[in-house]
């Protein structure tokens, strides 16, 4: 495969302006990758920053509410910041701490992002600033606050949507003009090569540890894996460890998009389900987009899965049917929502209430004896006022 | 061997021998709308540019600051598309030569169909094309099928480019190598320094092709400071802005700009 592609996924669609800063990268990760001090410094903030390895917990009452296989879930939610995204923050901001660049930029849906971005930025001194859509900063209130209680700036983006991928291209337009200073920590596997293979190395822990703890509690590999995808950080990091295990080749993985209020209102996330062959903001994928190639809006409850397009990698496992990509509606992500609450005391993401969604579909009608991961990407602290008000409840 | 209508351009400003350089200005295709584009073309020619580049707006330009945003939103929301657009350039080529170059983005040729593009454009008249998110080594194939019948592929440096960027830039661009005067996106502030002259000497030092510098140029002091040292000098959000001010404003910037340049 040509570097920097999936397929016929990938690639750099970038202004020239950029291209040296992607090279300079490119071998920056590279040489970290293989940098014994890196790693050690990496496995250090891992264990004693972000607080892993996160648990593998076997839900022992939805297993038997469901009746069907054996539930475990994957608490990145515990994680430093409570979600995943603080693994490739931390894994970014220490490369360009290296690369001796002097300010983080990132943008930001959901805001989790963000905040990882500015702990990291915190930790290790340097300058932050975080784009994000005004209408994303709305209602994600509480995690704009966050990001400037940890001292980074927050720029509302008042173009296009107003959303996730508005706040990319803001992004994108920074660090094209601040590229020497400046180091953009995308915050998944999207984007301009190398970015979809940087993100995808600093999330692989969660699979890695999956992996070794699911060996530890059943004495053998899962029969599903299951992550929601936004732009598929949570799931390539759960995946790619079990994709790359010849031992592994019976795993059914699932990637679960957004449905929002169903298909064929339009009024969805589903880039596998409703989109086609195009470039945005760096790469080539799957998107939503018109006739005319211009990109078309998006819902979402949750602000994270809120997104046009979806990582190259995605789009390649895609269509050589590797994983099967699925969605979960508003309706039935904001069930999950709830049930997994009351079962098992556990408040998800609203993001990750969609991958929760599929397993409540699907696990019913699987035998007993057979073994599901579901990927808790973050925890629900942040979406607690947005379902209390879409409830019209107070809290 | 046949030269491109832009070479031929570049070559006859060269021959004049007069100091003059190719005066390149922008302007948003449908804005304020496709007919009075037609017409903008027009007065452009009148009034001296050499050549027209004619952005197709996009829902994401990201190489863009925010009044060729801008620009492109209020177009988008009257229905401009990429059809449309080749559509008026044929038109534009029944009253007019002027080289002209569509800058947009890749996704809308994508859409289009890379090769239904190519055929559409050069049947209508299309002799340039800029697209600022499509470096010269993604779709090669593409690329080379322009170099065959056109239009002229015309790629980007800017002041961060290596060595190794200056060469295969100046190997694959066509008509002329657009040099980007400045770290950052369209309508910045320029600043013209002994930098930029050595850049630009480097790049003449790789290639024989005409050099035409943009982004950030607004005023006509800084065209003529452009032109001292380029081929060309490309003025795009100064004039799209003139546009929205009106028609007094704009006949009044081309007129000091082709002066100057």
């Amino acid at each position: 495969m040509k570097t920097g592609y999936f397929g016929k996924y990938g690639g750099r669609y970038v202004p020239e302006t950029l291209i040296p800063a992607l090279e300079e990268l490119d071998a920056a990760f590279k040489a970290l990758k293989a940098d014994a001090g890196f790693q050690t410094q990496l496995r250090k903030l891992n264990a004693e920053y972000i607080g892993r390895p996160t648990p593998l917990f076997f839900a022992e009452k939805l297993t038997s509410q469901l009746s069907g296989a054996r539930v475990y879930l994957k608490r990145e939610d515990l994680a430093h910041t409570g979600a995943h995204k603080i693994n490739n923050a931390i894994g970014q901001a220490l490369m360009a701490k290296q690369m001796g660049k002097q300010r983080l930029i990132a943008e930001t849906g959901a805001g989790q992002h963000g905040v990882a971005t500015a702990t990291a930025a915190a930790l290790f001194g340097l300058e932050c600033e975080i784009y994000m859509g005004a209408i994303d900063a709305k209602r994600q209130a509480l995690n704009v606050f966050r990001m400037k209680l940890l001292g980074a700036r927050v720029t509302e983006v008042h173009a296009g949507s107003q959303t996730l991928k508005d706040a990319i291209n803001e992004a994108l337009r920074d660090w094209t003009s601040n590229v020497s200073t400046t180091h953009y920590v995308l915050g998944t596997v999207f984007g301009p090569h190398p970015y979809p293979t940087i993100v995808r190395e600093f999330q692989s822990i969660i699979g890695k540890e999956a992996k070794r703890q699911i060996l530890k509690a059943e004495g053998r590999l899962p029969d599903y894996l299951i992550a929601c995808v936004g732009g598929g950080s949570n799931a390539m990091g759960l995946f790619h460890a079990f994709l790359t295990d010849k031992r592994a080749g019976n795993i059914k993985y699932i990637g679960v998009e957004a449905g929002g209020e169903g298909i064929d209102s339009g009024r969805h996330a589903a880039r596998f389900a409703g989109g086609s062959m195009g470039v945005l903001q760096g790469t080539k994928s799957y998107l939503l987009q018109d006739d005319d190639g211009n990109v078309l809006g998006t819902h979402s409850v949750s602000a994270g899965l809120d997104y046009a397009s979806v990582g190259p990698e995605h789009a390649w496992l895609h269509d050589i049917n590797a994983v099967k990509y699925t969605y979960a509606t508003d309706t039935e992500a904001l069930g999950a929502f709830e049930t997994l609450a009351r079962t098992e005391g556990i408040i998800p993401a609203l993001e990750s209430s969609h991958a929760v969604a599929e397993a409540l579909k699907i696990v019913p009608g699987l035998p007993k004896s057979s073994i599901v991961i579901v990927n808790l990407s973050g925890r629900g602290d942040k979406d607690v006022e947005q379902v209390a008000n879409m409830q019209s409840a107070s809290v | 061997m046949t030269h491109s209508a832009i070479t031929e351009r570049f070559i006859k400003i060269k021959k004049a021998d007069n100091g003059k350089k190719a005066f390149i200005p922008y302007i948003m295709a449908g804005e304020p709308s496709l007919s009075s584009t037609a017409v903008i073309v027009q007065e452009l020619e009148e009034m001296g540019a050499d050549i027209v580049e004619l952005g197709v707006p996009f829902s994401d330009p990201v190489a863009d600051g925010p009044t060729i945003q801008h620009a492109a939103m209020s177009a988008l929301s009257r229905g401009v598309t990429l059809r449309k657009v080749i559509d008026m350039v044929k038109s534009i080529r029944q009253k007019s030569t002027i080289p002209i170059v569509l800058m947009t983005y890749f996704n809308p040729v994508l859409k289009f169909g890379l090769n239904n593009f190519i055929g559409a454009a050069l049947s209508s008249g299309v002799d340039g094309i800029i697209i600022p998110d499509l470096p010269p080594d993604e779709e090669t194939d593409f690329i080379a099928s322009c170099h065959k019948a056109g239009p002229d592929t015309i790629f980007l440096l800017a002041p961060t480019s290596t060595d190794k960027r200056i060469d295969l830039v100046c190997h694959q661009s066509r008509g002329f190598i657009y040099y980007v005067s400045l770290t950052g996106i369209t309508g910045s502030a320029i600043s013209i320094d002994d930098s930029l002259k050595a850049q630009i000497e480097k790049i003449r030092s790789n290639s024989n092709k005409p050099v035409a510098v943009g982004f950030g140029v607004k005023t006509s002091d800084e065209a003529a400071r452009v032109a001292a040292i380029a081929d060309g000098v490309i003025v795009g959000s100064a004039i799209v802005k003139a546009i929205e001010e009106g028609r007094e404003s704009f006949r009044a910037l081309v007129k000091s700009l082709r002066a100057a340049i």
